[in-house]
Parts: structure tokens; sequence; C-alpha cells
């Protein structure tokens, strides 16, 4: 720990960066976040059908189809064996996450992300206690429970309560009472548990991360040399156990985050003044000296510095 | 050897409390999921699935409820199912024949749009669809019924003449006018709702219900003699013996022929009982 640490997060970034450099993913993120949301509005508000569909499933240009693929195969689970099309849909996005990054889907796509990163900010501004924090592996249990009661019902179960769909669906073809659903998230992320939705429960999330288990975009903390022990990047990342092992490694430990939970969501490169993270491919192999270590090759002797 | 074997039973029991603590959530949240899934698959009366649609319990494994088919329906006939508004499962789409029914487009585009399935590419002729059957739920109102000439529901039925018909009754309330009575044949009728979107009434007499709801079914056991004598040509059974029928008017063996009751008695109408 340093001096630093009790600054309020990101504020050396602010004053190294500027606001902008100290945000830049974020707003990113929320472009995207919009972008996604827009793209399938703007049919039925302005009538322009690039986009007709869903994120559950929809059609581009006319041309490409495109699925949930956790939606379709929880009807497979309920025994339904869906047309070509589907499959197809299913496939593509399947295989853009798995190369692209399973999780990229939570932080850039959801419309879900904002509402549990609104929760988190209320929850920091009020000083509120993290409250119940469910195992990490509590959402593949979920994971497992969605394709069991799919299974049961001979239905695709998770998307009666889905609030992804429920909120996305809801915005673009008319929400009844679906709302109640993302206000429930909100407030079990401000009340229950912090970050407990997108980090505990979702299967949704889940279902990606291990879908991206193997992706080529990663984050690296290949500076991590420059680590003046700010904790910032902890205090930011909404699944912080995933930096651990790459930050604080030594010279012959990746300093790559290779962990399925990391949603790439480029806050821990926004709020380090000193640079230390960047965004970079799965097979990157530059060397990467662990702090202290600057001068000494790879394998040297293990440096004992206290963490 | 006893200390690394400590930490290594404590790990155990951990991880065993740790499973079945799960694994206990997960049961509950499943049986509550389950619960909700079960419950939503009722389909109010009311609400139409789509031509083509797969029999609700396939349908829900497997619509995605992406709206593509509500989004390629040119009358917006289609609507996807909103949370507490709509009957339907939330999200899957539906009409009801009242708001917009639908208007049988001979390419079906609903149809086409569905990238699943849960609307069958098998059907292509939209004469086919069972969306539902049309219903005279309400003599008792219908003008048809009461002896007046609407014929509303006849006339716009996309299938005239073969989905609905009018048959001719004697209307016994005035005596001595006719009764055009609406008669749906289900076999023709495809449920599309135009006769109950159409209907005079400020609450439809006649409307589409589900099949599961507008039909009964024969016994498989059954078999109509009739229809056996038509197909065989002949009785099924030799040397049946064709006994006089019991019909009304002279010379028959009915109640005034000779011999037979004739009552003692005359109605202050001068009517002889009928």
């Amino acid at each position: 720990m340093s001096a630093k640490t009790k600054l309020p997060t990101g504020q050396e970034a602010i004053r190294t960066k500027g606001w902008i450099g100290a945000h830049k993913y974020l707003l990113l993120r929320r472009i995207s976040q919009a972008a996604f949301l827009l793209i399938f509005l703007i049919g039925p508000w302005f009538g322009l059908w690039l986009v007709k569909g869903n994120l559950a499933g929809s059609l581009t240009l006319d041309v490409l189809p495109l699925t949930d693929p956790l939606v379709l195969l929880q009807g497979i689970a309920a025994q339904y064996w869906p047309e070509f099309t589907a499959l197809l849909g299913a496939l593509i996005v399947g295989v853009t996450y798995a190369l692209i990054g399973g999780r990229v889907y939570c932080s850039w796509v959801c419309p879900i992300n904002p509402v549990t990163d609104g929760a988190h900010w209320l929850h920091e501004k009020l000083g509120m206690p993290k409250g119940w924090q469910p195992k990490r592996e509590t959402r593949y249990w979920m994971l497992g429970m969605v394709f069991a009661a799919s299974a049961l019902t001979g239905t695709i179960a998770w998307e009666f309560v889905n609030p992804i769909t429920m909120l996305q669906r809801g915005l673009v073809f008319g929400i009844g009472f679906a709302w109640t659903f993302v206000i429930a998230v909100f407030l079990f992320d401000l009340f229950v548990s912090r970050r407990g939705w997108c980090g505990h429960i979702c299967p949704v999330g889940a279902f990606y991360d291990l879908l991206g288990a193997k992706s080529l975009l990663r984050v690296t903390a290949v500076d991590r040399a420059k680590c003046d022990d700010c904790m910032d990047c902890f205090a930011v990342c909404p699944e912080m156990h995933v930096i651990t092992p790459a930050l604080r490694g030594k010279g012959t430990d990746t300093p790559l985050i290779l962990s399925g939970d990391c949603t790439n969501c480029g806050r821990c490169i926004d709020v380090c003044a000193q640079d230390v993270f960047q965004f970079t491919h799965r097979f990157d192999t530059r060397p990467s000296p662990g702090r202290g270590e600057e001068d000494a090759t790879p394998s040297s002797a293990p440096c004992n510095r206290a963490a | 050897m006893s200390a690394p074997k400590k930490p290594k039973a404590m790990d155990r029991r951990r991880f065993l409390m740790d499973t079945a603590r799960a694994a206990a959530g997960c049961a509950v949240a499943g049986t509550l999921l389950s619960l909700y899934a079960r419950d939503a698959r009722a389909l109010p009366a009311e609400a139409l699935r789509p031509p083509g649609a797969l029999p609700e319990e396939d349908f829900l494994a497997a619509c995605i409820r992406c709206g593509l088919c509500v989004r390629d329906c040119p009358y917006d006939t289609l609507v996807l199912a909103e949370l507490g508004v709509d009957g339907a499962a939330t999200g899957t789409p539906f009409f009801t024949a009242r708001n917009i029914p639908c208007e049988m487009c001979d390419d079906i585009p609903c149809v086409k749009a569905c990238p699943t399935g849960a609307l069958d590419h098998g059907l292509t002729d939209i004469d086919e669809a069972k969306m539902g059957i049309a219903v005279l739920v309400d003599e008792e109102n219908c003008l048809n019924a009461l002896g007046l000439r609407c014929d509303v529901c006849y006339r716009v039925c996309p299938v005239i003449d073969e989905a609905i018909t009018l048959e001719r009754e004697h209307n016994a309330r005035s005596g001595h006018h006719a009764i055009f009575m609406p008669v749906v044949h289900a076999e023709f009728c495809t449920g599309c709702g135009k006769c109950e979107k159409s209907c005079v009434l400020p609450e439809a007499a006649i409307k589409v219900l589900p099949v599961r709801l507008a039909r009964g079914q024969l016994g498989e056991h059954y078999r109509l003699g009739w229809e056996q004598m038509d197909e065989n040509g002949a009785p099924l059974v030799d040397g049946l013996i064709d006994l006089p029928d019991r019909l009304p008017g002279p010379g028959t063996d009915n109640l005034a022929a000779p011999g037979g009751f004739e009552p003692a008695f005359k109605l202050p109408m001068g009517g002889t009982g009928q």
C-alpha cells in the first residue's frame, strides 16, 4: 500500500491523463452499450431497419442472422432442435465471443451493465457495506440450474426472468412491468450484495465466461514493474481477483489477465496513472519483469517483496 | 503425517459444505423458476399464436422471443407479450382477434421470419393454418340467431361458404320467418379472427378460441355407420331388416294415425298441442 491508496479512486489518473484519458474505455463502453441499444431502436423509432429483432435473435440488413447461443442451448435442453437459421446465428455469435472475449458481452453490450454500474456507483457514494458475497462459482451453479429447469419444464426457462432480455426487449418492443426485474437487480446490487448480480449470480455472464475462456482479446499488466500500489485498479475492477495473478506476478508469470471472469471493460487501463495495463492478445509474449526485477533476467531468483 | 492431514480434512469439509450450500440454493432457485415457467405456460384463451405456431408446450421451447415475426407482420397484427399486461408468456408473439385479426397473407411472412421454426416452416398454404377455431359463443345475442340479417361474420370470412356457412332454420319465435344461422366448420376455419373482429355487437358473439378449447373429440373407437356405409357402398352387416320409421304425418306410424293416441281435450288456441 502507498500513500496514494488514500486518494479517491482515479484521482491520480485524472491528474496525469486528464478526465477524458482517465475515462476513455468507460466512455467507449457507454457509447458501445448505447449503440447496441440504438441500432435496435432506430427501426421502431425512425423506420430505419438496419437491425430487426432483439438480443435474443436478430436479422441485420436482412441477411445476417444472429441468435443468443445461451437461449438456443436452453431450447435444445428443452428438447427442441431449432431450424438452421437460428443455429447459424448462434454459431456466429458464439464464435465471435469465443474469439474476442466472452464477457466482452457483459461490459460492452449488455444493457444491464449500466444498471449495475449505477448501483455500484451509488453503493460507493453511500458507503454501504459490501453485504452478501456469494462464492464466485455460484453463477456456474446458476447456469447449471437454468439448464436443469429448461429440461424439466420443457421451456427456455431463464427467459422468463432474464433481466437482460426483459430490459432490451422491453425497450424495443414495449416493456410492460418488466422494469420491475431491472429495479430488482439494481436494488439487489445496492442493498444486498455489492456487484452481486453480474459478478456472482447472472448465468448469462457465467455462460460467456466459459465461452471466452480461450479468447484472444486480453488485458495485460505488461508494465507491472511500474505499479506503485495505488490500488485503483482493484477498486474499479468488477472482478478484482483477476488482476492479482497478472499484476503481482513475477518475471516468469504471464502479465496477461487470462481469467474468463475478466470482462475486458478496460477500467483498470483507465484509472492507472502509471499505464501499467493495456489491451493485447493472448499470445503476447513481451517480457514483463515483476516489480523490483526491472534489471533482472526473467528467470532470476524470486524477489520476496511484500505486496 | 498428522499435520498435513488436518487441513486436508478441513478442506474436504469446507468443500462439501460449500457444494451442499450451492446445490441447495440452486435447488430452491430452480424450483421457483420451474414453477414460474410452468405457470407461464397457461396461454389465455383470447391470445392467439401466429400461423404455424407449434403446440404451446413445444412453442415455449422453440420460441426465442426475438420478435422477428412481429416485425415482418405487415398489418401489425402480432405483438410480443408484455409482462403483467398480456397473459401470454413474456416476450412471446400473439395476437388478439378483436384488436387486429390475421389478414392471412399468401406468403406468410411471419413464418418465414421465424429463425427457430417455432412457427413451423412446413406451413406454406395459409388456408392450412390453425391459429384457433371460431365459435359462435353466444347464440342468444347473435343478430342472425335473433332472426335478423347481419351476416357480417359470414361476409368477412376469407374462407366464405366453407369455414362459415349460413344455415336456414325455422324462426320459432315469429313462426313464419327464417333464421340464417352462422355455422363454423372447423375443418376450414384458420382462426384468423376476422369474424370476431367484425362482429357488430359491443362484445363479439363469435369468438376465435384456441383449438384445445373450441373442439370436442370423438372417441377413437367410434364408427359413424352412415360414413362406413358410404365407404362400403352397402350396409356392413348383411340381412338387416328395414323397419318402418316413426315419422309425423298421415299414413305413417305416428301418434295421430288410426289406432294411435288422440288427446281427448282441445287446447284453447284450437291447436292440438303441437
